[in-house]
């Protein structure tokens, strides 16, 4: 086979004029911001004693079945969340896993829920609207009259958290939804209700995060007072303080979300993906909006095929 | 033009007919355990693969090898090929029953299908959903595909109605005939335009997942990949139809005209590979090709499909025989499969320990849509006029 | 609360005035009650002017529930009820027998006509018009609704009159039926309690007379009439062995090393979790820890619950009807996801028969190749 230097040039220059033109001042979808009232929870995993509470919680007050990994199936036990399990409690264990939020011999727990993010690849992937962000408190919420069961936004989701109900005949996507039945009542999530050390507190997602700051300042070994069920309220615990991650995850990860987490372990190694700034409903949002907004493109590309097609088809009768 | 195909006649009948019905009927027992007992009945989707074989074969793979009549749709009507004319019916016969029936495992595989319409309604449709896009989109073609399609019944229940059941020939199309060649024109425009937008957008789906798909596929140039890939698949699969039905159902080959039609070829696939090369590089992603894991394995297999036919077609000699088009297309359209199979499962990794391997059922469904697309195939160019003449081979 | 009748009461019951309002308070506590009720209580105790009276029928019983009550100690049955309320009617505890217990029985009625408390315990045959238990020549059945009627309220004693109890396990020959539906079916609305329990604690009993006695109502029940502090929770939420079920600490054999190290019985049968009943609590005859079934050892067969005891097998698993998480964690990553090798095996084959298909046409292609280069 002869490759004519002359070809190959050509198309070594189209596919780079090719990828040159993709790089071309995108229309930028701009990041969003948080939302001002948001509500959201602080996760601390140091003060969790992997009790629970907050799983059962959960199971009774969104009325949702148990959930069996066991062929005994005594307990309420899954594996992961799941379309029955909208909260769960994982333990991080290494070699002899002797001491508490230490990474090396050592366990954390690590509480799983939906984030609510700020800008959330779920809410931008459904296609119909399924999935929405509240503008007043931020909740990521599921409608089910809208859904058609297509899925992407458990490929979306960077925490697969969207949870689909695959053995019925009439399936639903599950999901935390922040105990939203019992915000409309002036009441706080199950999970931060029941939580008896204050490792998960709800408030206002600014307040929260000032706290989250507070916390990493604090130096090991001090007595300090934490809040229990919510941020303000009456409740409040004194503990002991154990190393922090300096790190609040949920501050940026992945636009940023409306759950925090303080670890004393790496947040890696209890599953927290380590994500970029951007989200990924950014990044799809501005390639999908580069190529169509307003149409603009696929109307004048049309306008000049139908002019083609007419003129070499106009013969052929 | 319309005296230049006919049905090439003879028992629709056969064995391999009878083995197709067998398997499509075993999927249709299937389909109806899927309805009946949910989609977990049927297949290994979980939440950790919500995706599997139904979207990334039966709707992306496949609708790109249904992509003859794009393909040819631009070669002839745009850069104006008319030589290439005789191509087009069976092109066009490929793409109406492969977008249909990638149409039908759509409402196969989403959850909630009797909500399917939502995604038309206003109200509910979600602009910034790269998904809504795509299903719009293929919504329209499939009925300009039928659209454009309908000619060769218009021809076929005049000029041919001996072998075709009554029920068929009883009215009197002559007047639809007019009124189609005078606005033809427009549907083929747009049936242009939107699988450039649909088979670029295809690989758009799959920007959301960040991560979770891995740095050798996850690119921002995944629409540019898919929209060239997919219209060197609809070349592929023109050339691999033919030459594998002439053999099958025992008629003259057409190989200097396919011959011609794959010199496009090395230029296509130059230009993709120079894009995902120089993509990988830029991004500094290529790293991940040597990982020896099952994602670069299957990394150096797809890229290895798209070499072999550009080597193997960039000499005349090649394109003149017919054993090397008939391979080199089998190879681009395995490429373009394996491309797509590696973007939406091979290289998607949830995290959390997921593995999927499509089932049972899964595989038989699938199959049961190919075997009643080769069916539908077999049947019309038996009765309609789509495939060329033998004097025009 | 006058002084004067305190220390008349308990000079007549024989225990000090510590020992009573101690008593008292135990009783209270024992039903939940507020902190000063248990001075409420001493006070309805002590200032009665009349003692309430009460009439005990006993139809198909095995005068278990009374032979329980007999070994209460705070109160003993004999001191503090005697003297507590005018028992007017007892088979087996009444001075009088024969045609004089029965004179008394009806002058009792008549006297305290719709201001008496009905106790029953046994179960009531139906069947064959209710011949298989006659006293005085009466069938149980009629005895019932005639006195029934002119009751106050009624407490039915035990399993036996609540549900049916042993006398109505299958084949059920007699008819045995409980009170409630007796008196349902017959249109009496008197209202009833029932003490289910085979034989219920009898402090069960006793707490809910006192509290009717002071504050002249029924405490709160559940919708099978069962006194809430008392059958409000299953077995399983307050049974000592719980953490082993948590666990996964069971024991499968009697007398195998799991079973002697005192751990879960749900292997063996126990049907706590779906039994109402408050024995973890408050054990049986005040002789410490671990005096009841399950403490010794033995799985719990459900004796107060309806369709569990003399009905489920004594060794078959209870069905679960709280279930909770375990003690056991799901790690950060876990191997999730359905068996793939249907899947390959067909896919395999398809893969394979593809093949074949394609290098037939290939192989054709080549020969006209071949031939159209010569």
């Amino acid at each position: 086979m002869e490759i004519k230097r002359r070809d190959f040039l050509k198309v070594a220059t189209a596919g780079s004029l090719m990828l040159a033109a993709n790089v071309h001042p995108s229309i930028a979808r701009e990041p969003k911001d948080r939302i001002k009232d948001a509500v959201g929870m602080l996760y601390d995993s140091t003060v969790c004693v992997g009790c629970k509470a907050c799983v059962s919680a959960c199971k009774q007050y969104n009325e949702t079945p148990t959930s069996s990994s066991s062929t005994d199936e005594l307990w309420d036990n899954p594996l992961d969340n799941d379309s029955k399990t909208y909260n769960i409690i994982k333990l991080y264990k290494e070699g002899t896993g002797a001491v508490k939020d230490r990474e090396k011999d050592g366990h954390a727990y690590v509480k799983r829920q939906c984030m609510h993010c700020v800008d959330p690849a779920c809410v931008s992937a459904c296609p119909v609207s399924a999935l929405k962000k509240s503008p007043k408190d931020g909740v990521v919420s599921y409608d089910k009259n809208a859904c058609i069961g297509c899925r992407y936004c458990q490929v979306a989701c960077p925490y697969n958290i969207p949870k689909f109900e695959f053995e019925k005949a009439f399936p639903v996507i599950r999901k935390c939804q922040l105990c939203s039945h019992r915000l409309e009542k002036g009441e706080i999530p199950a999970c931060c209700q029941f939580c008896p050390t204050g490792a998960c507190i709800f408030g206002k997602v600014v307040d929260l995060l000032a706290e989250a700051k507070k916390r990493l300042a604090y130096k090991p070994g001090e007595l300090r007072k934490y809040p229990v069920e919510r941020l303000v309220g009456n409740q409040v615990t004194e503990r002991v303080v154990t190393p922090y991650v300096q790190n609040v995850y949920g501050e940026k990860e992945g636009g940023g979300t409306q759950v925090l987490y303080l670890t004393g372990v790496p947040s890696e190694k209890l599953g927290l993906p380590a994500l970029e700034e951007t989200s990924d409903a950014k990044r799809s949002e501005t390639i999908q909006h580069t190529i169509y907004k307003g149409m603009i493109a696929p109307i004048l590309f049309l306008g000049g095929l139908v002019y083609v097609v007419h003129k070499n088809t106009k013969d052929h009768k | 033009m319309s005296e230049e195909s006919k049905p090439i006649g003879g028992e629709f009948l056969t064995t391999p007919f009878k083995v197709l019905a067998g398997f499509t009927l075993f999927a249709a027992v299937l389909v109806l355990i899927r309805y009946v007992m949910g989609i977990g009945a049927v297949s290994n989707l979980s939440d950790g693969y919500p995706w599997g074989i139904w979207i990334a074969y039966d709707v992306v793979a496949g609708t790109a090898i249904a992509c003859g009549g794009y393909s040819m749709a631009i070669l002839v009507y745009v850069l104006n090929k008319g030589e290439y004319h005789p191509l087009i019916r069976p092109a066009l016969l490929a793409s109406v029953f492969g977008y249909t029936l990638a149409a039908i495992s759509i409402f196969i595989d989403i959850g909630r299908y009797w909500q399917g319409y939502n995604m038309f309604l206003p109200w509910y449709a979600n602009v910034n959903s790269v998904m809504l896009e795509v299903a719009v989109c293929i919504a329209l073609y499939v009925m300009v595909l039928w659209i454009e399609f309908a000619p060769v019944f218009f021809e076929g229940v005049q000029k041919y109605k001996s072998s075709l059941p009554a029920i068929l020939t009883r009215w009197d199309v002559s007047g639809l005939q007019k009124i189609w060649s005078k606005f033809l024109f427009f549907f083929i425009a747009v049936g242009i335009l939107l699988p450039t937008m649909h088979q670029s957008s295809l690989g758009s789906l799959m920007l959301i997942a960040g991560k979770k798909l891995s740095p050798l596929w996850q690119t921002g140039f995944l629409p540019l990949l898919f929209l060239i890939s997919a219209i060197m698949m609809g070349y592929a699969i023109v050339i691999f139809e033919s030459l594998f039905s002439a053999v099958g159902l025992k008629r003259p080959k057409e190989t200097p005209m396919l011959g011609k039609l794959a010199g496009i070829m090395p230029w296509l696939i130059g230009v993709y590979l120079v894009v995902r090369v120089l993509d990988l590089i830029v991004r500094g992603a290529l790293g991940h090709a040597f990982a020896f894991n099952v994602q670069s394995l299957m990394f150096w297999i797809e890229n290895a499909l798209f070499v072999y036919p550009l080597v193997l077609l960039m000499s005349p000699e090649n394109r003149m025989k017919a054993r090397p088009l008939f391979l080199s297309a089998l190879s681009i359209l395995l490429a373009g499969l394996v491309y797509r199979f590696n973007a939406f499962l091979v290289g998607f990794d949830p995290g959390n320990g997921w593995h999927y391997f499509p089932s049972f059922g899964e595989i038989m469904i699938t199959m049961g849509i190919i075997s009643f697309e080769i069916l539908a195939y077999l049947y019309i160019v038996k009765k309609f006029p789509v495939l060329p003449k033998a004097e025009h081979a | 609360m006058k002084n004067k009748d305190i220390e008349s009461v308990s000079k007549r019951l024989g225990v000090s005035r510590r020992e009573f309002l101690k008593y008292c308070s135990i009783v209270a506590a024992g039903m939940g009650l507020p902190l000063g009720t248990g001075e409420q209580i001493a006070e309805a105790v002590t200032s009665a002017a009349r003692r309430p009276p009460v009439i005990w029928l006993s139809a198909q019983e095995c005068t278990g529930c009374s032979e329980s009550l007999l070994r209460a100690t705070h109160p003993t049955f004999e001191h503090l009820i005697l003297d507590l309320i005018s028992l007017d009617y007892h088979e087996t505890l009444s001075t009088p027998s024969g045609h004089q217990a029965e004179a008394a029985r009806a002058a009792s009625i008549k006297e305290n006509k719709g201001k008496f408390i009905l106790v029953v315990d046994g179960s009531i045959p139906v069947k064959d018009n209710g011949i298989y238990c006659m006293i005085a020549g009466k069938t149980a059945l009629d005895i019932l609704k005639e006195t029934a009627k002119d009751a106050f309220a009624i407490i039915a004693m035990g399993s036996c009159s609540s549900w049916g109890g042993v006398p109505s396990a299958d084949p059920n020959p007699t008819g045995a039926t409980s009170v409630q539906k007796i008196l349902t079916d017959a249109g009496i609305k008197t209202p009833v309690v029932t003490i289910p329990g085979c034989p219920p604690n009898p402090y069960n009993f006793l707490s809910t007379v006192l509290y009717f006695v002071t504050f002249k109502k029924l405490p709160e029940l559940d919708d099978l009439a069962r006194p809430k502090f008392a059958y409000g929770r299953l077995i399983h939420e307050n049974c000592e062995r719980r953490p082993h079920f948590d666990a996964g600490r069971f024991a499968t054999e009697f007398g195998d090393d799991n079973h002697r190290k005192g751990y879960c019985l749900y292997k063996l049968g126990c049907k706590g979790p779906e039994t109402h009943a408050n024995c973890p609590s408050i054990l049986f005859g005040d002789t410490g820890a671990g005096t009841w079934p399950v403490g010794t050892g033995h799985p719990c067969f459900g004796c107060t619950e309806k369709g569990i005891g003399f009905h489920k097998p004594l060794f078959s698993k209870a069905s679960l009807h709280l279930v909770t998480p375990p003690d056991t964690y799901p790690h950060i990553v876990e191997q999730q996801g359905k068996s793939a090798l249907a899947g390959i095996a067909v896919a395999a084959a398809a893969a394979g028969a593809a093949y074949v298909a394609v290098d037939k046409v290939a192989k054709k292609l080549g020969e006209d190749d071949g031939k159209s280069k010569k």
